[in-house]
């Protein structure tokens, strides 16, 4: 086991590199001056342009701009934007809110979609399997952007159950926004918990179980669920990679300062150490919760072995 | 107390209660506070504010987000009356010369900086030449460049623009201290207008703390206005300021702390005023426009502002070169229209090239900002317009101009008889530098707003022969000597009337040959809270902070 996530760790090096390189070029290639942006209607003066253009290497090539960025990385320094603020300084600040975020989001997943998959599975085609099944299909249709905004006026506006925005409030100020985070990918849970325990509960194992006297409960939870939890497991560990990446509306009709808006203002703003910076890790992220999984796997399922 | 409307019992005492008790908790210390109706003690309120742009310096702030922040943390050397008059309120007592080119500075006693120490003249000659020196790289630079010696401080540049060195000198030659509270400036050109210059961010003075740590300043400033900074600011969440008890100035700040609260979308912060979570909102979302006075009845707020948008004319374009064209477009568009319908009335349709916020400003003074579609039409034949070819209009992708100048277009297609195509695919970062490099093909939308309350302000910078691209901002490249000379008069005129009287001629001339379409003056939309009251948006958009009472 030991030795299959370190040979994981090392894979995921050459991952790393060929992603910022090529982040980092699409960055290069976004069209525009984005010095000249900074100005906007008033041109900044052409000495602090050249000054500018100068400390961020925007003249130099491709290549000779990334081995550099690569340089100073590599010695632990991440760059600045082009406002003199640490690209570190900005993640550091800003992962934090994601986390909790994605944290309160990925609980709502696992509480409610898997409890209502259980529910519904477990008496297919059963009064409650309908319920789950047309609510999940309306949530899952409309779109996250919609979903925020109806949410916000009504739980936050109009009964005023919930803060309408910001972080003020500690983790209260993210129930709102990770449920809405939530929505799409909990109604899929719940669709996915579904469809495998309804096909468990017909297995042998199952009936066995039950033949031997064993409580229903004992059934359902350690026999049926352990097994039928595992393509949930792999979907959940998906979408904390994706989570941690932010979401940018989310974060945006909540006002909530976290990684996804950063990544979108400076894509917007053409900085390509912030976007890279951020960006490779993210996917270093990505890859960490794609290992979590995969052991994850072996320890709902013995059969499973890593060597 | 702010209270909030939302269920006590589910709400966690968050750390906005706890700044907000601690903020009323704070007042009973300094009993008697300043004025207001009910400001006995103080109190605290909350005001919107974007993501500023820049560390929060004022040399390198130069947009309006940062600049709310800021005005509430310095004052200048003069400040500015609601109707744009210079007022010696700020630090200067006197800003006087006898040639329009040396002007002596002298600043009154007694004003400091928030860490306690004096503001002298050398405060704001160090910050001056900090601004202006260009490895510094502070957006504001250019405001200097009229000041002797400025050109010694920005770096030499190759063809290709790479920095090949170092700036000759660290000091504009044209600065001089004379003693703590006296120093000079001689400009490279006079400039009768400078004492109304340099009420402007750019202006402000700096405490030795800044040249430190400037990285440190940015986000914890120090400045020598009503309030000082109470911590860090954070981006994407913003920062809280306090009463600076040593204010010297007139007019002390009336709350005990405003918390500058950043919000990434305009919409969540209506939602949170509706709400009584936010008390002050600058500016209001365009789809709310229609109802927010219905909705915050007297908490609404309509005024004036500096904005102003343009459609300019590529006047180095063959088809647009012709006054005659350009003066027959801009009498096609019925301004009114558009505003009503795309902007629920919320712009004043354009009269004249210099905006009503200023002296200066003449009402109805351009004759072919007004609609008269028989009069457009014989110009247009008179001067041979090629009626088959559309016009193609420009403007930046993504910041909401999509709508107006699709109108715009309807209006040419309408009363001209000439196909339009809309032209707006290229983001900010593209759409600039094509400009500058006489890339458009045809009208463009530009706004302006101003930097000091001036109308050589809406002239120089715009239509100027001096501010071509790419240095300066006449993407017209419209150039006219005529011109330049009225600006030049108007510039070391004697006195105020005389530099208006030349300034007046200098947009005759723009009135006639017509190198912009003036489209509309902005107004500015703000609402409150009943939780304050005296809320007023001042000639920059701005709301003074200062001046707002909040209602216990």
């Amino acid at each position: 086991m030991g030795r299959y996530i370190a040979r994981r760790f090392l894979l995921t090096i050459p991952v790393l590199l060929g992603a910022s390189f090529l982040i980092f070029a699409l960055v290069y290639a976004l069209p525009g001056d984005p010095i000249r942006a900074l100005g906007g209607d008033r041109p900044l003066a052409p000495a602090v342009v050249a000054q500018l253009t100068d400390e961020f290497n925007l003249n130099d090539p491709l290549w000779l701009q990334y081995v550099k960025y690569l340089g100073d990385l590599l010695q632990g320094d991440f760059g600045t934007d082009f406002r003199g603020r640490e690209v570190i300084d900005t993640i550091s600040q800003r992962m934090p809110v994601t986390v909790q975020l994605a944290v309160v989001a990925i609980a709502f997943e696992i509480l409610i979609g898997i409890v209502a998959g259980v529910l519904a599975g477990i008496r297919k085609n059963g009064f409650f399997d309908n319920v789950v099944l047309v609510s999940t299909t309306l949530i899952v249709s409309i779109p996250i952007l919609v979903l925020a905004f109806i949410a916000q006026f009504t739980f936050g506006l109009q009964l005023g159950l919930f803060p309408i925005a910001g972080v003020n409030e500690g983790w209260y100020s993210f129930l709102l926004p990770g449920l809405v985070l939530a929505a799409g990918s909990l109604a899929y849970v719940a669709r996915l918990t579904r469809t495998s325990i309804a096909e468990n509960m017909r297995a042998d194992y199952v009936r066995t179980a039950r033949a031997k006297g064993l409580p229903r409960r004992d059934v359902i939870v350690r026999h049926t669920l352990r097994n039928s939890l595992i393509p949930v497991v792999t979907f959940i560990g998906a979408d904390i990679g994706t989570l941690m990446g932010g979401a940018i509306v989310t974060e945006t009709v909540f006002n909530l300062p976290g990684i996804g808006r950063a990544v979108f203002d400076a894509v917007r703003a053409q900085e390509g150490a912030v976007v890279v910076g951020i960006v490779t890790l993210l996917v270093f992220v990505f890859i960490f919760f794609n290992l979590v999984v995969d052991v994850l796997y072996a320890v709902l399922d013995p059969r499973i072995r890593y060597e | 107390m702010k209270l909030s409307k939302r269920r006590g019992g589910l709400v966690a005492a968050g750390v906005a209660a706890a700044m907000m008790l601690s903020a009323c908790g704070g007042s009973d210390d300094n009993g008697g506070g300043s004025g207001g109706t009910s400001a006995e003690g103080g109190g605290s309120f909350s005001v919107y504010v974007g993501e500023p742009e820049n560390a929060l310096i004022p040399g390198n702030t130069t947009e309006s987000e940062g600049h709310q922040v800021i005005s509430s943390l310095w004052t200048g050397l003069v400040e500015y009356a609601a109707d744009g008059a210079v007022e010696y309120t700020g630090v200067a007592e006197s800003i006087e010369s006898e040639d329009n080119t040396t002007w002596t500075v002298t600043l009154k006693d007694g004003w400091t900086f928030h860490d306690g120490t004096p503001v002298t003249a050398q405060s704001f000659v160090d910050a001056w030449n900090y601004t202006a020196y260009s490895p510094n790289a502070q957006g504001a630079s250019y405001f200097f460049s009229n000041i002797l010696g400025y050109d010694d401080l920005q770096a030499p540049t190759d063809a290709e623009g790479n920095v090949t060195g170092d700036p000759a000198a660290q000091e504009m030659s044209g600065l001089r201290v004379i003693d703590d509270t006296t120093f000079e400036v001689e400009l490279a050109s006079p400039f009768a207008q400078f004492p109304v210059t340099v009420g402007y961010n750019a202006f402000w003075p700096l405490p030795e703390a800044f040249f430190e740590d400037p990285e440190g300043f940015g986000t914890q400033p120090i400045g020598n206005g009503p309030f000082q900074a109470e911590g860090e600011f954070v981006p994407g969440q913003g920062i809280t300021v306090t009463r600076y008890e040593d204010f010297a100035g007139e007019d002390p700040a009336v709350a005990d702390s405003v918390e500058f609260r950043v919000y990434a979308d305009l919409n969540t912060g209506y939602n949170d005023l509706q709400a009584g979570n936010l008390d002050v909102l600058p500016d209001l979302p365009p789809d709310a426009l229609a109802s927010a006075e219905d909705v915050l009845g007297d908490r609404f707020l309509e005024a004036p502002s500096s904005g102003f948008t343009y459609l300019g004319f590529p006047t180095y374009d063959e088809r647009y070169s012709d006054p005659r064209v350009r003066q027959a477009l801009s009498m096609a568009v019925d301004r009114q229209a558009i505003s009503d319908a795309i902007f629920n009335g919320s712009r004043t349709p354009a009269d004249a090239y210099v905006a009503p916020v200023v002296d200066g400003y003449r009402e109805g003074v351009c004759e072919y900002c007004e609609l008269d579609v028989d009069a457009a039409n014989a110009l247009l034949d008179e001067a041979g317009f090629d009626r088959s070819q559309p016009i193609e209009l420009w403007f930046n992708a993504g910041a909401g101009h999509d709508a107006w100048v699709q109108a715009v277009g309807n209006q040419l297609r309408e009363n001209l008889g000439v196909d339009y195509v809309l032209r707006g695919e290229l983001d900010f970062a593209e759409y600039l530098p094509l400009l500058d490099e006489q890339g458009v093909t045809g009208p463009f939308r530009l706004g302006w707003s101003m930097d000091y309350p001036s109308p050589q302000n809406y002239l120089e910078p715009l239509y100027s022969t001096a501010a071509l691209p790419p240095a300066g901002s006449n993407a017209t490249f419209y150039s006219n000597p005529e011109f330049d000379e009225l600006i030049q008069q108007g510039n070391s005129a004697s006195s105020n009337e005389e530099a208006l009287d030349f300034y007046n001629q200098a947009e005759d001339i723009l009135l006639e040959d017509m190198p912009i379409i003036p489209m509309f003056f902005d107004l500015e939309q703000a609402g409150h809270s009943e939780n304050v009251s005296d809320v007023v948006i001042d000639v920059f958009g701005d709301i003074d902070v200062a001046n707002v009472v909040p209602v216990s």
